[in-house]
């Protein structure tokens, strides 16, 4: 997982509800020319790589005129501009190909491990809100005590322990030892709830550590800065209870750039999590993407790319309408 | 209060373990297959795949032994050039047609001349088919073919419903085995249900079978012990000791047919004219080198049988008198003199993967000793296979999944221009020998024909071979019936759980 980063809060001159709608207007367009450009470096980039797609995916059995007649149908026997603009065509009709090596159609493959990926960012996203912010105030409460220091150490340790030692040891507990959680496997929620949440337990958790980390880190100093100002002083000098002060004065003020930093964690999250979901065998789109960039198999490489790329931006401008939704002062400006 | 009941009643639900349903069998595979078409596909564990789903003309049995499958009864016209085919009368494909005469034609035609067809080169005997009669067909070949009764035993004789020709592959296949294609969700299962109409499904006790690619060895074995499945193919050999310690689980193996060794560029480009490549002496003091003993306990905890040659102990062209040459270094250090070389450099290009880098590694020291200095080039798999295309290697990782007839573990890799012939090593009297084993069904007279053209192979020694791959297996102690073949398919009949 790469981490997120702050942001600028977005400039707006008419603050409101049209704001909002113009802020999203202008960032869909500015959008555009940002997916062209990456459309063109993946599409670039993996033909820098070396290797062959049809001689990789023959390996053994390689057939000289098969290699010829793949090549042709796959078109990679034309100059890389026509190529790229012959994906770029179909992909605008809503076609982005069929992978070289299954011969399924890449959008069938996306639609299929769609859900699984969002469920499993889901359950890594609420894990690691329930405990990361907790865990963020009440290090800052308890600022300088063992408690703090003990939430530090648990949170280090969260953004250092490699996954897929976490998820060994998860499974060998809770699946082959207390036999209370399946090892691995997706199961759609549509088909059994239950096992479904169950199934995606240890594998939403192994990946909301590090995530839970770095979100305590953050409501942590962001609390400390809260609470360290005058109005809070002064809510505590009315006589109000310290836990009205803390949650109702200084979380929901200190809030604020969390919920940014979790929208953007969480498009993070979606582009897929290749460790996790080799351990707990999810197919979702890490795997998917991985394997696809050893089998040099192009059209799925380019489709997912692509399509975590739009969800990524989709998430970022979600990120600036919730910074106005939940920022009162942006909506009524002065 | 109501609250608490109905939380309480939640985590009950959330943690009370689901067993899988009886009838179920969940197999895991070590990657997940590529195109679902037996005409098409390129991939081992695709042959594992289609096993239960697609019956094929011919079998094997445990001792690599040709026998029917869709076929009743067959035989060989004087001089072996008509091969005719009585079809069973009770086989039927899953959509319900028969497996008839003419469907067979379509299916080798298929094969034969589909632009994406990697069976051609197994079907290239072929000079015409004919149907005799409603289950009675016959194939004419243009020459004698020593292999063509292996190839179909394999995905070349796999039947499909010649209905379905144009969506076999798409998530469609409709075939004639045991069970029938449900669904497949990439990277995480195939799923298949008994088929209730085949000829021998009485043999069949599962009524489902899922098929789970998960790569990594102990997240394989994990999921064999927590019961989530009940076979896995290829435990790490680091594992046996685990598996064999737990009552609960079964370890199997069995000597594959295939092997694992280095190749020398021998005529590919540049590279070929590296001194490793150019002068036999010291490709012969390498050879003696290397402790096979020594891979077989280190790196195969005891799983991998020394090899010296193409041909494994389960192969009828097998032959222990290639077998032996204990390590020598002082012999090998005499070659390497006698040659002119007091040191000698060279690569190894290799896929990268844990396997590989233990044994180059393993090899590397070795050689050493010798006075042996090898750089070792782990390659990311596709760029090693386009670098030993083109001939960029002096020396390379040399593999094959192993073939039940001699021919596809020789010819293959050694004969003048074969396609799996990267190293570009050509001795006329060795293809000679290949190509005339090629064409005899005598087994007696083409063991003599390997054996010879062994002996020519180790006068130039243009492979060396490191160990023969194990087939193994660990799974359910539930389970009855299981037996492993040297082909590395699993076939399910007689498979139930314990009653």
């Amino acid at each position: 997982m790469t981490g997120g980063g702050f942001r600028c809060r977005p400039s707006l001159s008419k603050k409101g509800p049209d704001a909002v709608l113009k802020l999203i207007v202008r960032r869909i367009l500015l959008a555009l020319p940002t997916l062209i450009i990456l459309s063109m470096i993946i599409f670039g980039l993996q033909r820098l790589l070396p290797g062959d797609p049809i001689q990789t995916m023959m390996a053994e059995e390689s057939d000289p005129q098969v290699v010829e007649f793949l090549r042709e149908k796959y078109r990679l026997n034309d100059p890389i501009p026509l190529q790229y603009l012959a994906w770029v065509g179909n992909v605008l009709q809503g076609d982005f190909g069929s992978s070289l090596r299954t011969g399924l159609p890449v959008t069938q493959m996306i639609l299929q491990k769609l859900p699984i990926t969002v469920q499993l960012a889901s359950m890594a996203m609420i894990m690691a809100l329930l405990i990361g912010i907790p865990a963020g105030v009440i290090a800052a409460v308890r600022k300088n005590t063992m408690v703090d220091y003990a939430a530090n150490a648990v949170a280090l340790s969260g953004m250092s322990v490699p996954n897929f030692w976490l998820g060994i040891i998860l499974i060998m507990v809770f699946a082959v030892s207390w036999k209370i959680l399946p090892a691995s496997g997706y199961v759609p929620i549509t088909l059994d709830f239950w096992l479904s949440i169950k199934s995606m337990l240890m594998p939403g958790f192994v990946l909301s550590t590090a995530v839970a980390a770095y979100l305590m880190r953050h409501t942590r100093s962001a609390m400390l800065s809260v609470l360290s100002s005058d109005y809070i002083r002064t809510a505590r000098a009315k006589g109000l209870l310290s836990n009205a002060v803390i949650i109702r004065h200084a979380l929901r003020n200190a809030l604020m750039p969390i919920v940014t930093l979790s929208t953007l964690l969480f498009g993070d999250l979606l582009a897929g999590a290749v460790l996790t979901e080799q351990i707990f065998v999810i197919p979702g789109f890490g795997k998917l993407i991985v394997d696809a960039v050893f089998t040099r198999d192009y059209a799925v490489v380019q489709g997912v790319v692509l399509f975590t790329a739009i969800g990524f931006i989709a998430m970022n401008i979600l990120a600036d309408v919730l910074y106005i939704v939940i920022n009162p002062r942006l909506r009524h400006p002065q | 209060m109501m609250k608490k009941l109905v939380l309480g009643a939640m985590l009950m639900g959330l943690l009370a373990t689901t067993a899988a349903s009886a009838a179920d069998l969940n197999v895991a595979l070590q990657d997940d297959p590529d195109i679902l078409d037996p005409h098409r596909g390129n991939t081992f564990v695709g042959r594992m795949v289609f096993g239960p789903l697609c019956d094929a003309l011919f079998d094997i049995d445990t001792s690599l032994n040709i026998v029917p499958r869709l076929v009743a009864d067959w035989s060989w016209s004087e001089g072996d050039t008509v091969l005719t085919m009585n079809l069973r009368d009770d086989a039927l494909f899953h959509d319900g047609t028969p497996v008839n005469a003419e469907a067979v034609k379509a299916n080798l035609e298929r094969a034969l001349t589909l632009p994406e067809s990697n069976r051609k080169a197994e079907l290239a005997s072929i000079a015409s088919i004919e149907v005799l009669g409603d289950l009675q067909v016959a194939i004419t070949l243009k020459a004698p073919d020593a292999a063509f009764l292996a190839n179909l035993t394999d995905r070349a004789g796999m039947m499909v419903s010649p209905a379905t020709f144009d969506t076999a592959g798409e998530g469609g296949l409709v075939c004639a085995g045991p069970y029938k294609f449900v669904e497949r969700i990439q990277n995480d299962r195939i799923v298949m249900e008994k088929f209730a109409d085949h000829w021998d499904a009485d043999n069949y006790h599962f009524d489902q079978v899922i098929y789970r690619p998960i790569p990594d060895t102990t997240v394989r074995l994990a999921n064999l012990q927590s019961g989530d499945l009940d076979i896995i193919e290829r435990p790490a050999p680091a594992d046996m000791e685990t598996i064999k310690a737990d009552s609960n689980l079964v370890f199997d193996i069995v000597t594959g047919l295939g092997f694992y060794g280095v190749n020398f560029n021998m005529g590919n480009g540049d590279r070929s004219q590296s001194p490793i490549n150019q002068d036999k002496r010291l490709r012969e003091a390498l050879n003696l080198t290397i402790d096979r003993n020594v891979l077989n306990d280190v790196l195969g905890m005891g799983t991998y049988p020394p090899a010296y040659q193409p041909f494994s102990t389960a192969s009828w062209a097998y032959n222990p008198e290639f077998d032996g040459g204990e390590r020598d270094i002082e012999r090998a250090k005499q070659l390497m003199a006698e040659a002119g070389h007091e040191s000698v450099s060279f690569e190894i290009l290799y896929a990268n993967n844990s396997a590989m880098q233990s044994l180059f590694e393993l090899v590397q020291a070795m050689a050493s000793e010798a006075g042996f200095n090898i750089t070792l080039r782990p390659t990311e798999f596709a760029a090693y296979v386009d670098e030993r295309e083109a001939g960029n290697f002096e020396v390379s990782q040399f593999g094959a999944s192993g073939r039940i007839d001699p021919d596809g573990n020789f010819h293959r890799y050694l004969a003048c221009g074969s396609a799996g012939n990267v190293g570009k090593y050509c001795n006329d009297e060795l293809t000679d020998l290949l190509n005339k084993a090629r064409v005899i069904n005598d087994v007696t007279e083409r063991k003599a024909l390997y054996d010879q053209a062994q002996k020519v192979a180790a006068e130039d020694l243009p492979a060396l071979y490191f160990y023969y791959t194990p087939r193994t297996w660990a799974y359910s102690a539930k389970l009855d019936g299981f037996v492993a073949y040297a082909d590395g398919v699993l076939r399910l009949a007689g498979l139930k759980t314990k009653e």
